[in-house]
């Protein structure tokens, strides 16, 4: 397994800037190629980071409660831009209000997603879950 | 000293007495590309002595547009990512990038480029350890184009071994050298910058018949866009014992290509600002192929709607058109002082350098976020530069060349492009700006003094 790239970055209008950078250093320091697009970022910024990058994942980030609007689409249009079966993966504060996590998580595989994490979930699970799709490919 | 800027249409010369630092004299003649380009350059230079008839020069300098410039093409995979960085690296090495193509190039795109028929293409695509297939595909497309190119590869490095086997095997003129975005975002233009002076240097000389005049100069001749560059570089920059003017942004109005130049960081002006997308450099050129006076002026007009044209200026539609059609005929055509077809004129230039400096500068989107209104800066902004200079023919003739520059600043309501506001306007009258960016070369404290003396003082 040579070394693996993930595009990630905080999607949408988010400005929550923090748990971005910790993010992207826990998984650098998990051996991982990191390409860190920051807050704000676009569905068409993830993927012209992971055409040009050759990206393994895309990991998607939200934590303002807009996250389900946000990453509506987003597997189509990796389709639509040859990142085919490319591993899409979203955490954080995904949706607004108490809602029982299981129903949200359904509604992200059915939009495409390869994992959804709930809030509070720790990089440790996240990493183990990518070392756990990287060899599994 | 003598400088010399050799045209595709007119050498121009410039006499500099490095002494007593003063402009000696400035004169031109038209260059015959198809005969000899020393005829062009003696006939300037026997005019010149009719105006300074002691003038004698110890070192000639020379640029060169000759032959439409330096033409290029660039290819990469992402249009806002290593195709932008491709063009941006080609622009500032002082080509004439005709056209920027991104992603696998289709078979009309192929036909394309050799109908262009460019000198140089520079090929970029993926970071390195990135994507390799395009530039591959692109690369065995490129060797296919019947024409004699030299490919300059600026891509994934992954990808430089398989490169050099379709290269060597084609039999194409090719060299390999770093990544123009070796990693996501990160710019690295000046390798490929180097290649494109050094094969300007070793192959186009020759080819665009200059091997006459460079064996009379000491230095290479380099392109005149890079001159230019040069000079904006030193004005802004200054020496280690004369301070330059800080930032400022530089307007080249041509008849068949506009030239932006800007020399400033362009970090934004506004507050609550996120920046998007590739960071550019602090010495930026671009050209614009379809922004001309006269050989571009029909795409610049099918950019403007000529209805508005004539409300605007209150010219009938018939005259606008008649005169528009007798300058795409005849490109020699100036218009009678005073005349309509004047204002018609500089209606047009000032439109040419807004759209030109709107595609140059970055641009602000609004974001309504839950923590209020939010803005994404992408470019450079450009905002508060105190200086816009006026170089190039359409503008320093023209009688009006501040109306025609005011084209840099925002329209009223537009607060998407971050355009000078309020800059002050100042005119490259002798056009001595490639001349300096020359001797920039071999005694800049000089080059800047007469740069302030021709351009700030007068």
């Amino acid at each position: 397994m040579g070394e693996r790239t993930i595009v990630t970055g905080v999607i949408g209008a988010d400005v929550h800037a923090v748990g971005n950078k910790i993010l992207a250093f826990a998984l650098r320091e998990a051996g991982f190629k990191v390409v860190n697009l920051g807050v704000m970022v676009s569905q068409e910024e993830y993927i012209e980071a992971a055409i040009e990058t050759n990206a393994d994942v895309i990991l998607v980030s939200s934590l303002y409660g807009h996250g389900e609007i946000d990453c509506h689409g987003l597997r189509q249009k990796c389709d639509e831009a040859g990142l085919k079966e490319i591993p899409l993966l979203a955490g954080g504060n995904l949706v607004v209000g108490k809602q029982n996590f299981e129903d949200v998580e359904k509604r992200f595989l059915a939009m495409g997603f390869t994992r959804v994490y709930p809030p509070g979930t720790t990089v440790e699970t996240c990493i183990e879950d990518l070392k756990e799709l990287f060899q599994s490919e | 000293m003598l400088t010399a800027d050799i045209g595709s249409t007119y050498t121009k010369l410039t006499a500099i007495d490095s002494i007593r630092k003063k402009i000696i004299a400035t004169s031109s003649a038209f260059t015959t590309i198809e005969t000899d380009v020393m005829e062009g350059f003696s006939s300037a230079y026997g005019q010149l002595k009719k105006i300074a008839a002691n003038f004698e020069y110890d070192q000639l300098l020379c640029c060169s547009s000759a032959g439409g410039g330096l033409k290029m093409v660039a290819l990469g995979l992402v249009p806002e990512l290593t195709s932008k960085a491709a063009k941006l690296a080609a622009a500032s090495a002082g080509a004439k990038v005709v056209k920027t193509y991104a992603f696998e190039i289709s078979q009309s795109e192929q036909n394309e480029i050799f109908e262009i028929d460019p000198d140089l293409v520079l090929l970029c695509g993926g970071t390195d350890g990135g994507n390799k297939e395009v530039i591959l595909s692109n690369a065995r497309r490129l060797t296919q184009i019947q024409r004699s190119f030299t490919i300059i590869a600026a891509g994934n490095k992954s990808a430089s071994f398989e490169l050099e086997k379709i290269f060597s095997e084609s039999g194409k003129a090719f060299v390999i050298t770093e990544n123009v975005m070796p990693e996501f975002n990160k710019l690295n233009i000046e390798p490929a910058r180097q290649k494109i002076r050094e094969l300007f240097i070793s192959r186009i000389i020759e080819a665009k018949g200059l091997s006459r005049i460079q064996e009379l100069c000491k230095t290479a001749i380099i392109p005149t866009p890079l001159a230019v560059l040069d000079g904006c570089e030193l004005l802004s920059k200054g020496t280690k014992s004369i301070s330059g003017i800080g930032d400022l942004m530089a307007i080249d109005l041509g008849g068949a290509t506009t030239d932006i130049y800007s020399i400033a960081k362009g970090k934004p002006t506004r507050t609550n600002v996120t920046v998007r997308g590739l960071p550019e450099p602090a010495s930026k050129r671009t050209v614009e192929g379809d922004l001309g006076m006269r050989y571009s002026l029909s795409p610049l007009v099918n950019g403007l709607e000529l209805n508005d044209l004539s409300d605007e200026l209150g010219v009938e539609r018939a005259i606008l058109a008649d005169w528009i059609d007798a300058c795409i005929q005849n490109p020699a055509l100036l218009p009678p002082p005073g005349s309509i077809e004047q204002k018609v004129e500089e209606f047009l230039a000032r439109n040419a350098v807004r759209i030109a400096t709107e595609r140059h500068c970055g641009s602000y989107q609004s974001v309504y976020t839950p923590f209020g209104q939010m803005f994404t800066l992408t470019g450079k902004d450009l905002s508060a530069v105190p200086f816009v200079i006026g170089i190039g023919g359409a503008i320093i003739n023209s009688h009006r060349p501040h109306y025609i520059l005011e084209g840099v600043k925002p329209l009223v309501n537009d607060f998407e492009y971050a355009k000078p506001e309020n800059p002050h306007f100042l005119i490259d009258k002798k056009y001595i700006f490639a001349s300096m960016g020359l001797i920039s070369s071999v005694d800049a404290d000089l080059a800047i003094t007469l740069l302030k003396q021709e351009i700030i003082n007068s």
